[in-house]
């Protein structure tokens, strides 16, 4: 399936994201995508790893609270980026949305998913969902250059 | 009473691109609702077939949150902002 939109992240941030899942394992692990996003062309240049405040199913949810997402739009804003979505980890399961992630997202958001198996980084995707809200569709995980800026 | 809705940018392409918008309401029940029509498009992404508040969008008036307040019938007053602000979740399994 060929991906309508695209995201540029550079390796570096792309094992940030998979270091924090191994780290949380066997919960999942969450965050915050900071860059910039200019006529179409996506770029994170950094990322806020934040709680996942899930506490009572952990290993199969996520949650970032609306004050942890208010800091994350505050981070951004100066550091003159934009929020361009989020992050999170599925131990032991397919990097692929859910149905639950599906029914708790909006548009626009990027939503970066790495699997861990058994505290190994495999798959990371990122998914946008449709402004229908139908499904999510694939989006292009693109290799940036530039060094993270922390 | 004129208040402010400031839209999250996700949803400011189903609003005009808009990164705020003016309204004339007098409970956060009304300014959702006039904001929704004039812009269709943002009701599917606030609201659920059941015509609640989706669980993980949060409406605040000023600072404070509207459910610990008299949610939809919380008053508003003319210069108030309301804010709509998602929490995130998600997870691997259904």
């Amino acid at each position: 399936m060929t991906a309508a939109t695209s995201l540029k992240i550079n390796g570096d941030l792309l094992r940030r994201i998979q270091a924090h899942g191994v780290e949380t394992y066997p919960h999942e692990c969450c965050g915050a995508l900071l860059g910039c996003d200019a006529d179409g062309s996506r770029e994170v240049l950094d990322l806020l790893p934040l709680a996942n405040r899930r506490n009572d199913s952990p290993r199969n949810r996520f949650e970032v609270t609306p004050g942890d997402v208010l800091l994350a739009e505050k981070t951004a804003r100066e550091s003159k980026m934009e929020l361009l979505g989020w992050y999170h980890s599925h131990p032991d399961h397919p990097a692929r949305p859910s149905e639950f992630d599906r029914e708790h997202a909006w548009p626009w958001y990027s939503y970066i998913i790495v699997s861990i198996d058994q505290r190994v980084p495999r798959d990371t995707t990122s998914w946008r969902l449709r402004d229908d809200r139908s499904a999510y569709d694939p989006e292009a995980i693109e290799s940036a250059a530039h060094t993270a800026t922390s | 009473m004129a208040v402010k809705v400031i839209i999250p940018t996700p949803l400011r392409a189903y609003a005009g691109k808009q990164e705020s918008v003016e309204l004339q309401a007098g409970t956060v029940g009304e300014a959702l609702a006039a904001l929704t029509a004039r812009f269709s498009d943002l009701k599917k992404h606030l609201y659920a077939d059941d015509g609640r508040l989706r669980s993980f969008v949060n409406v605040y008036v000023n600072d404070e949150d509207i459910r610990y307040l008299q949610k939809d019938q919380t008053r508003v007053r003319e210069g108030d902002t309301i804010s709509i602000v998602p929490s995130i979740a998600g997870g691997a399994r259904n």
